[in-house]
């Protein structure tokens, strides 16, 4: 039912960066997720791995994808489009 | 050692500092002054009764018995919100613009509005959640009694009963008083989130006191804590890999479909850029939240007697390094943890109860009342709610005192979450999916149900207790394949693992297979658009066909509801914006619904719905409507498709004027050249004729010279006159005025005549004919006819520059019409004046020679046209050569 779309397929720079940008944001659990399923892999029980160890890895990670998401925040904060109505009104 | 009474006294005060902060900010709200009651950090704050007493007390706990898995707990979380933009963005969104109230209310509303579904969903958080707020009171009371004990007091069943009643109560006041304030529009509650906010700030501070005390006052740094992991109990990594993804996922999923998590994340949230801050501020909160779980635990392991509860290590260890100070904020923490989570959960699920469960009973049981039911809904509303506080609580309380406080908490913990989140495919499916429906949401929800209450929530209350030791190990009635703990007979699963798996794949699976064989009701497929699409057209469209509703009855009912001053309040906005004076706009499809929603803010949109319904009489939406909805977006897109055509149209008109508007104006350009050059053709005779005239009227000549004189006057007037006639007789060729004669004869004998006529005495020219091609009788003009090749051959002689010039004229057959071609070994016409030649007033070569006016070929051309054929230039014949094609019509006979 619907037309051919208006909304043009190639964009500005700043628009096509914006757009990986929310690429980007939507990776981030994914890539945390996999980096949170290493320990898995690790070796168990007596003799495994230490757990000193892998507290050190988790909290690295941890604030590894807390960076990546506050880095992101700031790029895709000006799309919202919300905002950009209420900056019309 | 602080006593028992100072800590009670402590605790109070701090209560009553809550109070202060719930109440200053619910009165800065009333007064307009949001300011940074609306900021981020707030909004970040308040998500944080995720970390409840059960994270407070309960992670060391699970720390000191499992190791790392604790941290799953807040990786799942910490994953949902990191990745804010699939899930949460969309959820934040619908809320706002669907004016949800809970999540009961949200997926009641995605699914056509429908009280069923609400129902089912606010039975299932209510169980799920109850032995997590009876999880909460006595973490309090057990921390109450490690303060006791400390002070020499041992307390038994009683103290500690009494002092879980004590708190249920002052929780339910507390919550009585901020949370059912007001029937809110937006069921906001600046008074409580302000208040857990604050909450926040205590646990998150307490608990990183004790960490830090714990790490740098007991160990004496990082690296020997580090060296305190490897030497303790749980110094190697030994995780269940199967445990591990299934915890973090539970987690995650229960952090979006916890029913008071979803009240601060959507309900209360304020404004969707929120988000933004929270994307990465929420996860920072409960990496810090978790960071020194493992120390504690490991020192508590270290240092405490071989029998102390692991669950409250928080309080011990301070307390038996003689930190009573650090002990006292520690318990503020762990209070505040428990509070805030009792206090948003039975908000919550006070809301869902009232709106899902008792107000549908009471509109029922008026229903025959129609418009003119009477009482005050709006304090039936608020009275349930209250009443419903007090039932969640006295619930929490009531499976505290049954299940004896015994089972270790963070076990507890997990069976709460797999129950709420069984939730989950119906509210992803229900945000994603367009062809999810009701009965598919209905039978996925109350299968996974089933599943959890059967192998995990019943085995939880106790071995024995509702499910018997046999049924546990042969299943009931000796049916081995349906054992809460080996469901199909697939033993050897973790229990928890177990449950969570067959719940959520039989939950999804019956979703999905009920949604793709059931059809929906058009409601049900409108309202799944709206949420589907939710970021296409935020504005929603109207449910409601135009109805017999009154303003009156509609303002009535609403004034029950929304309370007087804001019903009025909002009538007359709508009124205004109709553009009509007074309270009582009319009653349009967009007002009902736009009512509709405002209600639904107050009361649920299955309730909402119902309300409406009632004095609508039901004029609910069709599939007509549906149908013309659709019919509407098609209309527009036809109309600007229309437009789009018709720009296109205008475009070509414009271009055509413009081709026209060109014409005319060579056209103009070419008449004026024709009048300089007609009266440029008639001066120059005239001007001889003058002064010759002039020359013999002034007499004194010879006979001779005088007789000269007068012969270029007798040319120049004959030329004058043949000027006139060939200008005549063009326009009257070109006018049509002619009028052509019938007349019969012979080509070759027209082409003879013709040579006769235009050869003349000078016999210089050189004809070449082939008179056996012209034996063709013609029914034509024949003297127009004449006309054309006398003019040809006369060219010809005229213009034909070769030393012996030579005219050949060959008649033949091209492509069934009878040419005839006029060629001469002359140089020819030039390109450029190929052109030109059958214009008025062309000539190409020079003037003198020729001593023609330049009309002779546009005469042919307008001949050939009023008899019917054509003439033109024959390019690239070696000379001048023209090709006159006859008319078919004058073909009568070919010999």
């Amino acid at each position: 039912m619907t037309g051919p779309s208006k909304t043009s397929v190639f964009l500005a720079r700043n628009a096509y960066h914006k757009r990986r940008m929310r690429d980007l944001a939507r990776a981030v659990p994914l890539f945390g997720a996999v980096l949170l399923s290493f320990p898995l892999l690790w070796p168990r029980g007596e003799g495994g791995a230490a757990n000193s160890g892998a507290v050190v890895y988790i909290f690295v990670v941890w604030i590894v994808l807390i960076l990546a998401a506050a880095g992101i925040s700031r790029a895709v904060k000006s799309d919202d489009p919300l905002r950009a109505q209420r900056d019309q009104s | 050692m602080v006593s028992f009474n100072i800590l009670v006294a402590v605790a109070l005060l701090y209560v009553a500092l809550l109070f202060g902060v719930a109440f200053y900010a619910e009165r800065r709200a009333a007064r307009g002054f949001g300011g940074w009651l609306y900021s981020p950090i707030v909004y970040t704050l308040s998500l944080s009764i995720y970390c409840t007493a059960w994270t407070f007390y309960g992670a060391v706990g699970y720390a000191a018995r499992s190791g790392l898995e604790f941290v799953t707990i807040y990786l799942g979380p910490t994953l949902v919100v990191v990745g804010w933009w699939w899930v949460l963005r969309r959820l934040v969104r619908i809320g706002r613009t669907q004016r949800i109230t809970s999540i009961a209310d949200l997926i009641s509303s995605r699914f056509g509005k429908s009280t069923q579904l609400g129902v089912i969903v606010t039975i299932l958080a209510v169980v799920a959640a109850t032995p997590y707020i009876a999880l909460q009171l006595q973490s309090v009371t057990l921390s109450f009694a490690v303060f006791a004990e400390a002070g020499g007091a041992f307390w038994g069943e009683d103290e500690l009963n009494g002092a879980a009643i004590a708190v249920a109560i002052g929780l339910a006041t507390f919550t009585v008083l901020f949370g059912t304030r007001n029937l809110d529009a937006n069921e906001r509650h600046h008074g409580i989130v302000m208040a857990i906010a604050v909450e926040a700030v205590v646990k998150l501070l307490a608990l990183l006191a004790v960490g830090i005390f714990v790490v740098w006052g007991v160990a004496g740094g990082p690296t020997q804590i580090l060296q305190q992991i490897d030497a303790s109990p749980i110094a190697h990594w030994d995780q269940n890999g199967a445990r591990w993804i299934s915890l973090i996922f539970v987690s995650g999923a229960a952090f979006i479909c916890l029913p008071r998590m979803f009240q601060v994340l959507v309900v209360e949230n304020v404004d969707e850029r929120h988000l933004n801050i929270a994307g990465w501020a929420f996860p920072a909160y409960l990496m810090l939240m978790s960071l020194f779980v493992v120390p504690i635990a490991v020192v508590g392991l270290a240092i405490l007697p071989a029998g102390a509860n692991p669950d409250l290590f928080v309080l011990t260890v301070p307390l038996s390094e003689g930190q009573s100070g650090l002990a006292m904020f520690s318990f503020l923490g762990g209070f505040s943890s428990a509070t805030s989570m009792v206090i948003v959960s039975t908000i919550a699920l006070a809301t869902m109860v009232s709106n899902h469960i008792v107000v549908p009973i009471w509109l029922n049981a008026r229903a025959g009342a129609g418009a003119k039911m009477s009482g005050d809904v709006r304090s039936v509303i608020l009275l349930s709610r209250r009443f419903s506080i007090a039932g969640v609580l006295a619930l929490g309380y009531l499976y505290y005192r049954v299940s004896g406080g015994g089972t270790a908490l963070a076990a507890i913990g997990l069976v709460s979450f797999s129950g709420a989140i069984q939730v989950l495919p119906s509210l992803i499916g229900g945000i994603f999916w367009r062809g999810a429906t009701r009965v598919g949401a209905a039978l996925g929800l109350i299968t996974g149900f089933s599943v959890w209450s059967w192998t995990l929530f019943l085995p939880s209350i106790g071995t024995g207790a509702i499910i018997s030791d046999a049924v546990m190990l042969y299943g009931p009635f000796g049916h081995s394949w349906l054992r809460p703990e080996a469901l199909f007979g697939i033993a050897g699963i973790d229990p928890l693992v177990h449950g969570i798996m067959w719940s959520m794949i039989l939950n999804a699976f019956l979703f999905f297979i009920g949604s793709v064989f059931s059809f929906p009701t058009p409601l049900e497929r409108l309202q799944g658009a709206q949420f589907v699409n939710v970021f296409d057209y935020s504005a929603g469209s109207s449910n409601w066909r135009a109805s017999a509703a009154d303003a009156e009855d509609l303002l009535i009912m609403s004034q029950r509801i929304m309370g007087g001053t804001e019903a009025q309040g909002f009538f007359q906005r709508e009124a205004a914006a109709q553009g009509k004076a007074g309270y009582l706009p009319d009653v349009t499809i967009e007002f009902v619904s736009l009512l509709e929603r405002e209600l639904a803010g107050s009361v649920g949109a299955a309730t909402a719905h119902a309300m409406v319904g009632q004095l609508t009489e039901g004029s609910g939406v069709s599939v007509e409507d549906l149908i013309a909805v659709a019919d509407e977006a098609a209309q527009i897109l036809e109309y600007s498709n229309q437009l789009e055509a018709k720009s296109a149209e205008q475009e070509r008109t414009a271009r055509a004027l413009r081709d026209a508007n060109e014409k005319l104006t060579a056209l103009s350009v070419q008449k004026d050249a024709f009048l300089s050059q007609i009266s440029h053709e008639l001066r120059t005779p005239m001007t001889s004729i003058r002064s010759f005239s002039e020359i013999l009227r002034d007499g004194e000549m010879t006979a001779d010279a005088q007789w000269r004189y007068a012969g270029i006057i007798h040319d120049e007037t004959l030329r004058l006159t043949r000027l006139l006639d060939d200008l005549l007789d063009l326009s009257v060729l070109a006018n049509g005025q002619v009028t052509l004669q019938d007349q019969s004869g012979d080509l070759r004998s027209l082409i003879t005549r013709a040579v006769d006529v235009a050869g003349g005495e000078d016999s210089k020219l050189r004809v070449l004919r082939d008179p056996s091609a012209e034996a063709i009788v013609l029914r034509t003009d024949l003297d127009r006819l004449g006309q054309v090749f006398i003019n040809l051959i006369a060219n010809a002689r005229k213009y034909c520059d070769a030393v012996t010039p030579t005219l050949s004229i060959k008649v033949r057959r091209v492509s069934g019409d009878y040419v005839i071609d006029f060629v001469d070994n002359g140089s020819g016409v030039q390109i450029k004046n190929q052109q030109v030649i059958f214009e008025k007033f062309s000539r190409v070569s020079d003037q003198s020679k020729a001593g023609g006016a330049g009309l002779g070929l546009a005469i042919c051309r307008e001949i050939m046209h009023r008899l019917g054929g054509e003439i033109s230039y024959l390019p690239g014949q070696g000379g001048a050569a023209f090709r006159v094609v006859l008319p078919r019509a004058a073909i009568l006979a070919n010999r």
